[in-house]
C-alpha cells in the first residue's frame, strides 16, 4: 500500500517514481513479501484490518504529522489534544470500538502522537483496583470524557521503589474524608503524562494513615481541575514538568496537594477498605495487581519497543542501498554503503533482533493469555515466573532495542541527525521506554532473584559472615548480567523453535533461518568473553563464529530490503525524509527542509547581523 | 542556600586535594587562575545572561547566539584575548559549550583565508573578514557526499574569455549541506569544488564565494541559500543548503596559494598535499578534548545526583541508601569517571603533540605526519564513540529526571553526538588508521623497524622465531600494575592486527581485487584499530601518573587508571583470552578486582568530578548542581515551561471544552 501513496510534493519532482538502486533491490527477494508480513500480523485477514485502520487514520488531516518536526512544545501538545478529540469522532464514524479488531492498530497508526494515554491507564486503574460501586460510578463518566483522568504515582524523589513514595492521605473520622498532602518536596508527584494541564482527575498513590498508623501505599481518586472553568482545585498546584527529550506533545505533569479533602468513598477498595469508623479491612488477593503491572510491561513492548526499532531499521537500511560512497572498485560507479561490511556489521543484527524480539514477544503474548486464564481460575501459580519473565524481557528487549535504534541513527552519518531523517525522534522516544514502567537494572535484579544463577556465590559470601542485604549487593552486577543472559537465551531459544514450525514454502524460513543464526552468532560475537570464560567455547570455535558471522551478512544483505518492506510501514507512518518507499532520499530532504519555519526571514538580522556586518557594533 | 548535606559529606571524606588535580588537568596552577579570570569576566557580564534556552524555539535560540556572537567579538577584542585557547575558553563560557552561527566564520574561514590565500587574497577579504564585514562559511559537504571528498559534486569551470570561473550545483545530491552558520548567518562561502580548465577536472580546489548582498543580506542572483531544517541538536547554529547555477566570481577568487590558474586556463599544480594533514590533525585533536569534556561534564552531573538521590533499601529498616552506595549504579558510572580523566590526558597528549611538531612542518620535516595523521583519525572515533555511548549511559544512571531536559545531559548528548560523523565518519577514520597498522606490519613481516606507537609489532616477529606457539605461551600479567597492564594491551593490539593482516591476505589469496579484500576484512580491521587506540589511551594514562608529585592525588588517579585498565579487560575479554594473554582464572580476578576498585574509588567519587571545575553555568543542569539543592530547583525550572506560560491552557477552551460538551 506504500507503493499507491502519493506525495503532495510530487507535481514537479521525481518523489513518487522509485529510486532505482531501491526498485533492484526489491527485485531479487529470495521470498514473498506479502506472505512475511502477513507472517508478522498473524494472518492475512489481521494485515487487511491493519491497512483499512491506517489508511482511514492516514487520509484524515488531523491526524497528519506533516508539520510534527517545526512544531513548539504548545503546537505539539494542543495538537494532540485535537486529534484525541477528533479520534473520539473518528471511531464512531468507522464503527471502531475498544473491543473490536481494529483498536489495537490504532495508536501504531497514529504512532503514539496523541493525548490521553494516561485516561486509559486512569480507567484500567478504576477496573482493577476499584470496587463495583466505584466502577460503576466512574467508568461510565470517564467513558464519556465527562472527566479527563490521569495515574500519578511516581514523585519527584520516588520513582520504582514504590514504598518510598511520601504523599499521604489520613483518614478524618470527624467528616469520613481524606486529606491529602504533599509534606515535602521531593513527595510532589512528578513525571504523570497528561496530568500537566488536560487532567481533570488523577488516581494517586499515597501513604494511608489511619488512627496515626500507616498502611503504607494506596490508589485514591483526587478532583484536581474543576469541570467548569479547568482552573485548579482549592489545595491543589499543577502545572507541566518543562521540556524533554521528547513526548512534547504530552503534558507530564506535578502535582501538590496540601489538605485537599476528598470523600471516603474516593479510595479505591476492591482489596482494602477503610470503615466509616476507621477499622482497616484487606478482602480478597492482592496478587493481581503485580498481574497488572506485568502485563503493562508486556503489552507495550510491540508499540514502544518494536515499532521503532522496525521502523529505524526500515530507515537506514533503505537509505543505505540509495547512498552511494567511494568505491570499492576502480573504474565502476561508488557503491551502495550497505555493500560495505561495516555497514552491514551495523544494520544487519538489529534487524535481525527485530525479527527475533517480534517472536519473542509473541511467545510473551501466548504465555500471559495462558497466566490470565490461569488466574482467572484462581490460580497463581503462574505469577512469579510471569513477574520475572515480564521484567527480565522488558529490561532486556528495551536496552537492546534502544541501543539498536541509536546504530541506526549513527550509521545514517550526518543525515541521520537531522530531524527530518525521523531517526532522532524514534531515538529519544524509545529510549524513555528504559525507564518507565520500572527501571531497567531493578528490573534485571528482579529476574535475577527468581533464576539466582549466581546463587553459589551468594551462598559463599553469606557464610562467609557477610550479611545478607551486603552480599546480594556486592553480587548484584554479576547478577544484571546473569538475568540478561538468561533472557537473551529464551529469545535465541524461541525464535529457532519458531523457524522450524514455519511453512517451508516461499522461501520465508530460509530467510528466517539466517536471521536466527545471525542473531545468535552476534551474541556471541559481541560477548565473546563470556562463552570463552566458561570454556563453552575455544578459541578455535571462536575464530569460526567471528567467519560464520560475517558471511552470513553478506547473505542477508541481498533480502535486506524486502525484509524491511514486510514490516509495511507507511511512508507517512515513518515520516522520514531518508527512509521512504520510494527512496528519493535527497530530493525529499531538500523539499522538507525548505519548509522549515527558519526559512522565513528571522528578526535575527535586522537586529543582530545588520549591525554586525555594517560594523556598528557598539550600538548593540 | 546551604550546600546539600550529603554533597558536604561527600567532600569531607575525599582523600585528597580537588585543586590540585585540577591544576593537572588544566596544565599547571596558572593556566587555572587565567582560565577562572577568564570565566569571570563572562559570568559577571550582564549583556551574557539570558533565560534557560530549554523553553526557547529554535529562531529565539539562533537569535540569543547571534547575539551573543556579536557581543563576544567585540569584547574579545576590547580584552584583549588573542590566545587561542583562551579565546576557546571565552567563547565556550559565552555560549556555555554550545556551538554558535560564527564558529565557522571564525574556526573556518579566516584560518582558510590565512594558510590558503595569496597576499593579495589576504588584502582584499582578510580585514573586512576581521571587521565582521564579511562573514564566512566553509562549505565542503555536499547532500551525496561528506567524508569521502573526492566524491565532491560541486563544479568551478574556468572561463578565460571572462576570466571567470562558473559554480554550478548540477545534481541534487551535490547541493552544499551541513556547513554552520550557512544557512542565515554568511554572506561568503569558501566553496570546495571539482576544478575544470582546458576541459580536464582537476579535482577539488576552494573558491571565495560572496553569496549574501551586503547591505540588504538577500541571496545574490544564481544563488539559493537557506536553512536545512531542524536537526536533533545544534538548534541555534544555522546548517545550511546552498545550489548555485552558473554563478560567475573573479579568477582572483580562487584560493591560489598553492595550486593556480592562469589567466590562459594553465593549471599549476601544488608542491605537497601533505600540509593539509597539519589542519586535519589539529581538528581531530579538539574533537578528542571535546570527548573528555563532555563526558566529564555527563559524569559531574550523574555523579553529583547519585549522591543527593536516595532510594529504595539496602538493609531493613534502615534509611533509604544514596544511590551511588548500590554497586550497578557504581558500576555504571565509575569506569566512565575513569575514562574520562583517560581521555583529558590523551587530549592534553595530543595537543602538545600537535604543537611540538608543528614547528617541524613549518620548516619542511613532515617525517612525524603520517604517524600523527592515522593516530588522531583512529583516537577522534575511539574517544567519540565512547564518551557517546558512555554520556548516554549517564543520563539513563540519572532514571527519569536525566530524561527531562532540565538535566542538562540530553543537550550535552545531542551536542556532542554529531561529532561521530563529522570531520571524518568514525568507521572510515578507523579503517585509516588500519591502513597505516597495515602499512607498518608489512614492513615489519619484510624486515624492517617500525618505529613510534607501533613498535610493538616489532615484537611480533622475535615472537615468531621462538618454537612454541605463541597462544600456548603463559604471560605474567600482574593485575594491581598499570605498567604490567600496559603490556597485555600491547599484546592485545599486536593479535588483532596480526589476525587482521592475515585474513586480509587470505582474501587476497583467494585472488580477490585488492579492495574487495579490505571490504571483506573491514570489520577485522575496525577492531585492530580499536584494540590499537585502546592500548595508547592506557599507555598515556599509565605514563601520566609518573608526572603527578603530590602522593594522595596520584594514589587516586592509580586507581582510576587500574580501573580504566581492567574494565576494558573485563568488556573485551573474549580478546584477552582468545590470544592467550589472559587465563580464564586471571579473567575472574580481573573482574572481582574491578568490584573491588568500585568500592575504593567511592569515597573519592564526588571530589574527582568536583576537581573537572565546571561552573553551575556552564554544566547548565539542575541535577548536577554544586549546592547539590536538585529537588526545589528543578520544581523552579518547570515553573518555567512554556506550557505553564497561563493557568489554563487554551487547548482547553478549544478542544477540550467543546468536545464534553458534545458527549
Amino acid at each position: 500500500m506504500a507503493l499507491l501513496e502519493t506525495s503532495k510534493y510530487s507535481q514537479g519532482s521525481v518523489l513518487g517514481s522509485v529510486n532505482p538502486d531501491l526498485a533492484s533491490e526489491r527485485q531479487t527477494a529470495s521470498f514473498s513479501v506479502e506472505k512475511l508480513t502477513a507472517l508478522l500480523d498473524g494472518g492475512v485477514e489481521q494485515t487487511r484490518i491493519r491497512r483499512a485502520v491506517v489508511d482511514a487514520i492516514e487520509s484524515d488531516p488531523v491526524f497528519s504529522r506533516e508539520n510534527q518536526y517545526f512544531q513548539t512544545q504548545n503546537e505539539r501538545y494542543e495538537a494532540a489534544v485535537k486529534k484525541a478529540v477528533h479520534l473520539q469522532k473518528k471511531m464512531h464514524e468507522m464503527g471502531w470500538t475498544e473491543n473490536g479488531p481494529e483498536y489495537k492498530y490504532i495508536y501504531r497508526a497514529l504512532s503514539g502522537d496523541v493525548a490521553f494515554l494516561l485516561h486509559r491507564v486512569f480507567m484500567r486503574s478504576i477496573s482493577m483496583l476499584g470496587s463495583d460501586k466505584q466502577i460503576a460510578k466512574w467508568i461510565p463518566l470517564a467513558t464519556q470524557h465527562k472527566l479527563i483522568g490521569s495515574y500519578a504515582q511516581t514523585e519527584l524523589g520516588h520513582g520504582t521503589y514504590l514504598q518510598g513514595l511520601e504523599t499521604t492521605a489520613v483518614f478524618d473520622t470527624a467528616t469520613q474524608e481524606f486529606i491529602l498532602n504533599t509534606p515535602k518536596i521531593s513527595a510532589m508527584k512528578w513525571w504523570p503524562g497528561d496530568m500537566g494541564r488536560s487532567a481533570t482527575h488523577t488516581v494517586v498513590f499515597a501513604q494511608l494513615y489511619v488512627h496515626g498508623k500507616c498502611y503504607g501505599i494506596h490508589p485514591f481518586i483526587v478532583q484536581i481541575r474543576s469541570l467548569q472553568d479547568h482552573s485548579l482545585c482549592p489545595g491543589v498546584t499543577a502545572g507541566d514538568i518543562g521540556p524533554k527529550m521528547n513526548f512534547e506533545h504530552i503534558d507530564n505533569g506535578y502535582l501538590l496537594l496540601k489538605n485537599v479533602r476528598i470523600p471516603r468513598e474516593n479510595m479505591l477498595s476492591k482489596f482494602c477498605e477503610v470503615r466509616p469508623d476507621g477499622t482497616y479491612v484487606r478482602q480478597g488477593s492482592q496478587k493481581i495487581n503485580y498481574f497488572t503491572m506485568t502485563s503493562v510491561r508486556i503489552s507495550l513492548i510491540a508499540d514502544e519497543v518494536l515499532t521503532p526499532l522496525m521502523k529505524a531499521c526500515t530507515i537506514a537500511i533503505r537509505y543505505s542501498v540509495v547512498r552511494r560512497q567511494s568505491k570499492l572498485k576502480p573504474g565502476e560507479q561508488e557503491a551502495k554503503i550497505l555493500d560495505y561490511q561495516t555497514q552491514q556489521e551495523k544494520v544487519l543484527p538489529q534487524l535481525a533482533a527485530a525479527y527475533a524480539f517480534h517472536f519473542t514477544n509473541d511467545y510473551l503474548q501466548e504465555l500471559f493469555n495462558r497466566g490470565y486464564r490461569e488466574i482467572q481460575r484462581k490460580n497463581f501459580d503462574m505469577l512469579p515466573e510471569l513477574h520475572a519473565l515480564s521484567s527480565g524481557f522488558k529490561a532486556m528487549i528495551t536496552q537492546h532495542c534502544t541501543a539498536g535504534v541509536e546504530i541506526c541513527l549513527r550509521a545514517c552519518g550526518g543525515h541521520g541527525y537531522s530531524l527530518l531523517s525521523g531517526l532522532p525522534s524514534l531515538y529519544t522516544k524509545i529510549l524513555a521506554s528504559c525507564i518507565y514502567e520500572g527501571e531497567n537494572t531493578i528490573l534485571l535484579l528482579q529476574t535475577a532473584r527468581l533464576i539466582s544463577s549466581t546463587a553459589a556465590k551468594l551462598q559463599d559470601l553469606i557464610q562467609s559472615g557477610v550479611k545478607k542485604h551486603d552480599a546480594w549487593n556486592q553480587c548484584t552486577v554479576q547478577l544484571v548480567q546473569a538475568a540478561k543472559a538468561h533472557c537473551h537465551y529464551i529469545a535465541v531459544k524461541n525464535f529457532a523453535e519458531t523457524v522450524e514450525k514455519l511453512e517451508t514454502k516461499a522461501g520465508i524460513q530460509k530467510i528466517m533461518k539466517h536471521l536466527c543464526d545471525l542473531f545468535a552468532l552476534h551474541g556471541i560475537f559481541s560477548n565473546t568473553g563470556a562463552f570463552l570464560h566458561d570454556g563453552y567455547t575455544s578459541a578455535a570455535q571462536m575464530d569460526m563464529v567471528t567467519a560464520s558471522y560475517l558471511d552470513l551478512l553478506a547473505v542477508i544483505r541481498k533480502d535486506a530490503v524486502p525484509l524491511v518492506d514486510a514490516f509495511d510501514f507507511t511512508d507517512k507512518s515513518l515520516n522520514s525524509a531518508l527512509g521512504s518507499y520510494d527512496g528519493q532520499a535527497y530530493q525529499r530532504l531538500y523539499e522538507w527542509a525548505q519548509k522549515s519555519p527558519t526559512n522565513q526571514m528571522s528578526p535575527a538580522y535586522e537586529r543582530y547581523l545588520k549591525p554586525l556586518l555594517h560594523n556598528t557594533l557598539s550600538k548593540l | 542556600m546551604s550546600v546539600n548535606a550529603d554533597l558536604r559529606k561527600e567532600r569531607a571524606s575525599a582523600t585528597f586535594q580537588p585543586a590540585l588535580l585540577t591544576h593537572i588537568l588544566d596544565g599547571g596552577p596558572e593556566r587555572t587562575r587565567r582560565r577562572k579570570e577568564i570565566e569571570a569576566l563572562v559570568l559577571n557580564d550582564p549583556d551574557f545572561q539570558h533565560e534557560d534556552l530549554n523553553f526557547l524555539s529554535r529562531s529565539q535560540r539562533y537569535e540569543q547566539a547571534i547575539r551573543k556572537s556579536s557581543l563576544m567579538v567585540m569584547k574579545l577584542r576590547e580584552y584583549g584575548i588573542a590566545d587561542p585557547e583562551e579565546i576557546y575558553w571565552f567563547k565556550s563560557f559565552v555560549h556555555r559549550g554550545r556551538p554558535e552561527p560564527l564558529d565557522l566564520h571564525l574556526g573556518m574561514f579566516l584560518p582558510t583565508l590565512l594558510t590558503q590565500a595569496t597576499p593579495e587574497q589576504q588584502d582584499r577579504f582578510f580585514m573586512p573578514a576581521w571587521n565582521l564585514e564579511i562573514i564566512g562559511t566553509y562549505a565542503q559537504t555536499e547532500m551525496g557526499h561528506g567524508t569521502h571528498l573526492r566524491g565532491l559534486e560541486t563544479t568551478a569551470t574556468y572561463d578565460p574569455s571572462t576570466q571567470e570561473f562558473i559554480l554550478n550545483s548540477p545534481t541534487v545530491t551535490s547541493i552544499k549541506w551541513w556547513p554552520g552558520g550557512l544557512g542565515k548567518t554568511s554572506n561568503h562561502a569558501i566553496v570546495l569544488a571539482q576544478l575544470y580548465t582546458q576541459g580536464q577536472c582537476k579535482g577539488l580546489h576552494a573558491f571565495i564565494v560572496p553569496i549574501r548582498q551586503l547591505g540588504t543580506h538577500e541571496p545574490l542572483p544564481g544563488i539559493t541559500v537557506g536553512d536545512i531544517g531542524p536537526k536533533f541538536g545544534y538548534d541555534e547554529m544555522d546548517n545550511g543548503y546552498l545550489k548555485m547555477d552558473n554563478f560567475r566570481i573573479p579568477r582572483e577568487n580562487m584560493l591560489m596559494k598553492y595550486a593556480q590558474v592562469e589567466p590562459d586556463g594553465t593549471y599549476v599544480k601544488p608542491v605537497s598535499d601533505k600540509l593539509t594533514y597539519g589542519t586535519m590533525v589539529f581538528i581531530r585533536s579538539l574533537i578528542v578534548g571535546d570527548s573528555a569534556r563532555s563526558l566529564s561534564r555527563a559524569c559531574t552531573i550523574a555523579i553529583r545526583y547519585s549522591a543527593v538521590r536516595h532510594q529504595s533499601e539496602l538493609k531493613p529498616g534502615e534509611p533509604e541508601p544514596q544511590i551511588l552506595d548500590y554497586q550497578t549504579q557504581q558500576y555504571k558510572l565509575f569506569p566512565l569517571l575513569a575514562t574520562a580523566y583517560a581521555f583529558n590526558f590523551v587530549g592534553a597528549f595530543i595537543k602538545d603533540t600537535y604543537h611540538r611538531i608543528s614547528g617541524d612542518i613549518s620548516t619542511g620535516d613532515l617525517s612525524e605526519l603520517p604517524e600523527l595523521h592515522a593516530l588522531t583519525a583512529g583516537l577522534k572515533a575511539f574517544t567519540s564513540w565512547t564518551a557517546n555511548a558512555g554520556i548516554e549511559e549517564c543520563r539513563m544512571a540519572c532514571g527519569g529526571h536525566g530524561y527531562s531536559r532540565c538535566s542538562g545531559i540530553p543537550d550535552i548528548y545531542v551536542t556532542f553526538t554529531p561529532s561521530c560523523t563529522y570531520e571524518g565518519e568514525n568507521t572510515v577514520m578507523m579503517l585509516q588508521t588500519a591502513r597505516f597498522l597495515m602499512k607498518s606490519y608489512t614492513q615489519m613481516t619484510s624486515g624492517q623497524q617500525v618505529t613510534g606507537m607501533v613498535s610493538y609489532l616489532n615484537d611480533l616477529s622475535r615472537q615468531r622465531i621462538q618454537p612454541q606457539h605463541v597462544a600456548a605461551r603463559t604471560v605474567s600479567v600482574r593485575i594491581n600494575d598499570p605498567t604490567s597492564l600496559v603490556e597485555a594491551y600491547k599484546s592485545r593490539a599486536a593479535r588483532l592486527v596480526e589476525s587482521a593482516a592475515k585474513n586480509l591476505q587470505a582474501e587476497l589469496n583467494h585472488r580477490r581485487s585488492k579492495e574487495d579484500a579490505w571490504n571483506r576484512t573491514s570489520v577485522d580491521l575496525v577492531r585492530a584499530s580499536e584494540a590499537h587506540c585502546h592500548y595508547v589511551v592506557v599507555k598515556l594514562f599509565a605514563a601520566k601518573l609518573a608526572e603527578v608529585t603530590d602522593a594522595a592525588v596520584r594514589a587516586v588517579l592509580t586507581d582510576l587508571c587500574l580501573l580504566y585498565a581492567l574494565f576494558g579487560i573485563s568488556r573485551n575479554a573474549g580478546d584477552f583470552l582468545q590470544a592467550g594473554i589472559l587465563t580464564s582464572a586471571q579473567i575472574t580476578q580481573v573482574n572481582q578486582h574491578v568490584k573491588e576498585l568500585l568500592a575504593v574509588i567511592r569515597p573519592n567519587a564526588v571530589a574527582l568530578v568536583d576537581s573537572f571545575d565546571f561552573h553551575d553555568v556552564h554544566l547548565g543542569s539542575v541535577l548536577g548542581r554544586y549546592d547539590g539543592n536538585v529537588y526545589e530547583n528543578m520544581f523552579e525550572w518547570a515553573k518555567k515551561s512554556p506550557l505553564n506560560k497561563t493557568q489554563v491552557h487554551e487547548s482547553f477552551h478549544k478542544h477540550l471544552k467543546p468536545m464534553q460538551a458534545k458527549l
